[in-house]
């Protein structure tokens, strides 16, 4: 149901972006998906990658500041409203998103998104029998 | 114009003599009353009788800034509680301020010193002279409100902030004099220009600026655009506050009153006293005073004394322009800054390596401090894949510094080993201000 991302603190300085990608391209870490929420001063650099302990571990090593954390995934067909469908669920059960991307994988869409109520997403997306993948639907698909 | 002739015209043999007496007795006065002092003086095997001309000063033990905490908060306090009206506080170098107290005659000396500042700068009962100071434990704010009205003429109490409100009433009110921070006066003049009040629509004509180093390209600047004569003005709260030292109508120098504050100027490293003319570290006798008296206190900042009568009739020495200081102490929006204050607070905080830069620069002729902190690896978790877990990080620091500097700080997060390790103290700070 839930995927790892990691979550990276970046500087807007020169250099900050290629060194946390360096460090992946060397241990050969494979990135899925990704997204930056920017601000004036940093960015928290969100991705879903392939081992993603390891490349955890990896980037501590080259100093950079990453942690993990779980957000859901959910797949849904690749056509017009899909998301809104998948959206409405959680809004309808009172659930706010706090953030959301989304990629394409296999033909399907791949929608990531952290809430502010996991235990009641985790009942909605049963309820609704939404298709929620996890760690290993991702590397298969990968 | 003088506000006290007798005292501030008087011969060099008088004051002298005047001085010496003086010293005598505040000496006498800390040995019976200061554990501190009298333990320090019966170190060095001097009695209060050994002390009878001002030139004996040179046998007398130096006060720091340490001292004072070392002796939180009122260690160094000759006077019962019973007699101290008013405490004021300046920044210490870690998380405890120096406290200082004063008693009523204190608060006499203090005003009288602060009338004759204000006459030296022509101002009389007839202005209107705004004080736009920080009111509070700050002495500039209630210093300069005190000599205000002892001088008689009305006080505006402005205080820091509201800027647009200042400016209607000094427009409105035909403020004539003003006491600030230089580079308030110079974003009072940025302000103006937005608001489209010229100099014209304006009647100040006497600025009393001070509590940060300031320069002759200032001034013009400040003059220019609005419409007064600038002079300087110097004090510091250890001492008393400001009017310690003040320019005349010459604006060559600040007169020090120096029959209530007795100046040397020493080498800082060999502690030994320079002669008159070079360059050193400022250090303050209190000659009268009774709440918190301090002997030989190194201020740190580094100037010379100029003796010798100035054209304007007054006899007492001046002190030239600061030309820097001894330790790292910084000055922003007029308040003092050490970064070992920052440091304490970073250090109180687990998320934060022990490492830390002060970047300090001037925008819009207002001073900006920003600290740089570096979150620690263990301590980056999960929660962190929002900015608004990170700002809030910031904030938590930057309230535990608003409330230890007194200024407001913008906190910098830093990725894990970003911050150029120290090697030494004034690698912990970058002051992009162009003075």
């Amino acid at each position: 149901m839930t995927v790892h991302q990691l979550s990276i603190f970046i500087e807007n300085r020169s250099g900050t972006l290629i060194k946390v990608l360096e460090a992946l391209k060397a241990a050969n870490i494979q990135i899925i998906a990704s997204t930056i929420a920017d601000t004036a001063e940093y960015g928290i650099y969100r991705l879903i990658c392939s081992e993603p302990m390891r490349a955890c571990e990896e980037l501590k090593k080259a100093n950079v500041a990453v942690a993990l954390s779980d957000v859901f995934a959910l797949a849904i067909d690749d056509k017009p409203g899909r998301a809104a469908d998948a959206v409405k669920t959680f809004s309808e059960a009172g659930i706010s998103i706090a953030y959301m991307y989304s990629f394409l994988l296999r033909g399907k869409g791949i929608l990531i998104f952290r809430t502010d109520d996991n235990e009641k997403a985790v009942k909605v997306i049963a309820d609704n029998q939404l298709q929620s993948i996890n760690e290993a639907d991702l590397s298969e698909l990968a | 114009m003088i506000w006290n002739p007798n005292k501030e015209c008087m011969s060099r043999d008088e004051r002298s003599a005047l001085q010496g007496k003086r010293l005598h007795k505040i000496v006498e006065y800390v040995y019976h009353n200061v554990p501190f002092y009298r333990n320090k003086l019966q170190e060095m095997d001097i009695r209060p009788d050994d002390i009878q001309t001002i030139e004996d000063i040179t046998k007398l033990p130096f006060t720091t800034k340490k001292d004072l905490r070392d002796n939180y908060p009122f260690g160094l306090q000759a006077a019962p509680q019973s007699e101290i009206i008013r405490v004021h506080a300046s920044s210490g170098t870690t998380g405890n301020p120096t406290i200082v107290g004063y008693t009523r005659k204190d608060i006499g000396v203090w005003s009288e010193c602060m009338a004759r500042c204000l006459t030296a700068y022509g101002v009389t009962r007839d202005d209107i002279f705004s004080v736009a100071y920080g009111y509070g434990l700050f002495t500039g704010g209630l210093g300069a409100h005190y000599g205000v009205e002892h001088l008689g003429a009305s006080v505006i109490p402005a205080g820091t902030g509201n800027t647009e409100k200042h400016l209607k009433l000094i427009r409105d009110l035909g403020i004539t004099g003003l006491a600030c921070t230089p580079s308030y006066a110079l974003y009072l003049a940025e302000t103006m220009d937005k608001l489209g009040i010229r100099k014209e629509d304006i009647k100040l004509r006497v600025g009393a600026f001070g509590a940060e180093p300031w320069t002759e390209n200032m001034r013009k600047e400040i003059e220019e655009r609005l419409g007064l004569k600038g002079y300087n003005i110097y004090g510091l709260s250890e001492v008393m506050g400001p009017s310690v030292s003040y320019e005349c109508q010459m604006q060559h120098g600040s007169h020090i009153c120096e029959d209530h504050f007795y100046p040397e100027i020493i080498n800082p490293t060999t502690l030994e006293p320079l002669p008159a003319g070079q360059t050193g570290e400022l250090v303050f006798t209190t000659l009268t005073k009774e709440g918190m008296p301090v002997l030989r206190y190194r201020t740190r900042d580094l100037c010379s004394l100029m003796p010798g009568t100035c054209d304007c009739g007054r006899t007492e020495v001046r002190m030239g322009r600061i030309e820097g200081r001894s330790d790292d102490m910084l000055i922003i929006r007029g308040i003092n800054v050490f970064p070992s204050q920052v440091e304490s607070v970073v250090l109180s905080m687990p998320e934060f390596a022990p490492r830390y830069m002060l970047v300090v620069d001037r925008v819009n002729n207002l001073d900006t401090l920003q600290v740089q902190v570096e979150i620690r690896q263990e301590y980056f978790t999960g929660v962190f894949d929002t900015p608004a877990a990170v700002d809030q990080l910031e904030k938590k620091l930057a309230t535990k510094l608003k409330s230890v500097l007194s200024i407001a700080a913008k906190v910098q997060l830093k990725a894990p080993n970003t911050i150029e390790r120290s090697q030494g103290k004034s690698a912990h700070v970058i002051d992009r201000r162009k003075l």
